[in-house]
């Protein structure tokens, strides 16, 4: 036990976890797909993996979901339940074999979603204190005007939850949900320092963001890797 | 007769915003004081806020002790004593919560899941029921008997590698007890006990999942002394008052009326 243990520490973690943070429509999901591109282009193995997106854990949360009956505490805790499956099941093994790992959204989500929800800021970070820090944190910042006008082109429909209906800030699902996600803005701004994020200027064009992103992966880069590495033409 | 049927309105519970709900109005246990109920956590990691401020009036009561150490038992001659005397009593047990309890048994069925994720799992099933049974009951003024608590799935969590501290930030959103009892029997005896109900050993009560040995007689042995041991530790930390449950069942329901009696007519 003992000897297999210090056989996979000098393993080591080679891998390369790197995430997006930010409201809905802010681009993360866009930005994060053309890194994947680039990477898999350049011959890297990687992973993407999206936020609340277990198979084992979805369809208990979403039938909790439709009855409406969540609080803030099982909300959260949940939501940690599939973060630590996907974490135990792909994230931690498949960094530990040197893979790229694309996370749209990490822990930050819950940290902004849960405490703007009323549960206990302490208590979400301790709770998530097992997840690994990530290389990179992309945090894209936007007004909420224009992160709104996004998602609403596309998707006219908001959800109970993701409007923050479960908060009472208002009966309108629209204003409702501007309300919840100024409030999330809110977290997320008080943490960036803290927790180092790499800020993109959302508003920014699709491809001047992705240049930028581009920009700060190559930092992280070992230098025998950097050079070899090439645009998609 | 007396135990809650449906569940409580969401509204009470889901959110601080909402104004304190006195919808009870008749009290069914004798004693109304209304008090605020205390939590492990402080204010810096109590785990809801969101309820600092709603008072409770009932009592919780809860009996933790290994599989087949005769909690379900004396909890059925508990309620009807306590019924008896005039209590309103509610009964709630782990893994019984709507919201998930299904989802656990299915999970454990098909997949295994990792420790973290299945210590996260446990503990949102038992938030559920905290919050939509055992909280609304209290501020109902029921006596509720809980059927384990959060010691037994913290004493889980730490016999498969999680740190102890760990679960207790985790599961700091609970409410403190009134009284817990643990039921003390040697593993020997409950490997007898469990063959005279059902002739094979449970799955997850022998530790099966953690690969502590082929046989399942010795994993089951190995596993409950694993978790006595923590146990141990849990009973000087949070205060359980331990019971010896080698004893035969009418000499523990003895003993446990008479401790439950003494502190409700204190308290009352
Ligand atoms: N820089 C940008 N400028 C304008 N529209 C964008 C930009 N980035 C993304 N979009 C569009 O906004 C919508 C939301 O983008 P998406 O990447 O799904 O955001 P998120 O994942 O942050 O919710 C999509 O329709 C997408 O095409
Ligand atoms: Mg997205």
């Amino acid at each position: 036990m003992n000897t297999s243990r210090q056989i996979l520490k000098k393993y080591g973690i080679p891998g390369k976890l790197i995430v997006v943070e930010g409201i809905d429509g802010s681009g993360k999901s866009t930005q994060l797909r053309l890194l994947e591109k680039w990477l898999r282009f350049n011959n890297f193995e990687v992973f993407r993996t999206e936020w609340n997106s277990s198979d084992m854990v979805k369809s208990i949360t979403s039938k909790g979901k439709k009855k409406a009956n969540l609080t803030p505490t099982t909300f959260s805790l949940l939501h940690a339940t599939d973060f630590a499956d996907r974490f135990e099941r792909n994230i931690l093994p498949l960094l530990r074999a040197g893979y790229f790992v694309l996370a749209d959204r990490y822990i930050y989500t819950a940290y902004a979603r849960d405490v703007t929800r009323g549960c206990n800021r302490m208590w979400v970070r301790k709770m998530y204190d097992f997840a690994l820090k990530p290389d990179l944190a992309f945090y894209f910042r936007v007004p909420i005007d224009i992160s709104m006008d996004r998602i609403l082109s596309g998707r006219p429909k908001l959800k109970y939850y993701e409007a923050g209906m479960d908060l009472n800030l208002s009966n309108d699902i629209y204003q409702s949900y501007r309300i919840f996600q100024s409030k999330i803005i809110e977290q997320y701004e008080s943490m960036a320092k803290l927790e180092g994020f790499a800020v993109i200027d959302a508003t920014l064009g699709i491809k001047e963001q992705q240049k930028l992103m581009r920009e700060k992966i190559m930092r992280i880069l070992p230098q025998k890797t950097k050079r070899t590495i090439q645009e998609i033409p | 007769m007396t135990r809650i049927s449906s569940r409580p309105k969401k509204t009470s519970a889901s959110t601080g915003r909402q104004k304190r709900t006195r919808s009870v109005k008749t009290d069914p246990v004798r004693s109304i004081k209304k008090r605020k109920p205390v939590w492990y956590g402080n204010s810096k990691l109590g785990g809801m806020p969101y309820l600092q401020e709603h008072d409770i009036s009932g009592r919780l009561i809860v009996i933790e002790g290994p599989d087949a150490s005769g909690r379900s038992t004396q909890i059925e001659m508990l309620t009807a004593r306590l019924e008896a005397d005039g209590f309103a009593v509610l009964n709630t047990g782990l893994k019984r919560s709507e919201l998930i309890g299904e989802g656990i048994l299915e999970a454990k069925r098909n997949v295994s899941l990792g420790k973290r994720t299945s210590a996260l799992f446990y503990a949102a099933d038992f938030a559920d029921q905290l919050e939509h049974k055992i909280i609304p009951a209290l501020q109902a003024g029921y006596v509720v008997l809980a059927d384990r608590y959060i010691y037994t799935l913290m004493a889980r969590n730490t016999v498969r590698g999680i740190r102890r501290l760990w679960s207790s930030n985790l599961y700091s959103f609970a409410l403190v007890p009134d009284l817990t009892f643990y039921l003390d029997v040697d593993p020997f005896k409950l490997v007898h006990r469990v063959f005279a109900k059902k002739q094979s050993l449970d799955y997850h009560e022998s530790g099966a999942d953690m690969g502590l040995s082929e046989d399942m007689f010795e994993s089951f042995i190995i596993y409950q002394r694993k978790l006595a041991k923590e146990f141990e530790h849990l009973k000087k930390k949070y205060g359980l008052v331990s019971i010896d449950g080698n004893k035969t069942q009418e000499q523990v329901n003895i003993i446990l009326q008479k401790q439950i009696s003494r502190f409700l007519a204190k308290v009352a």
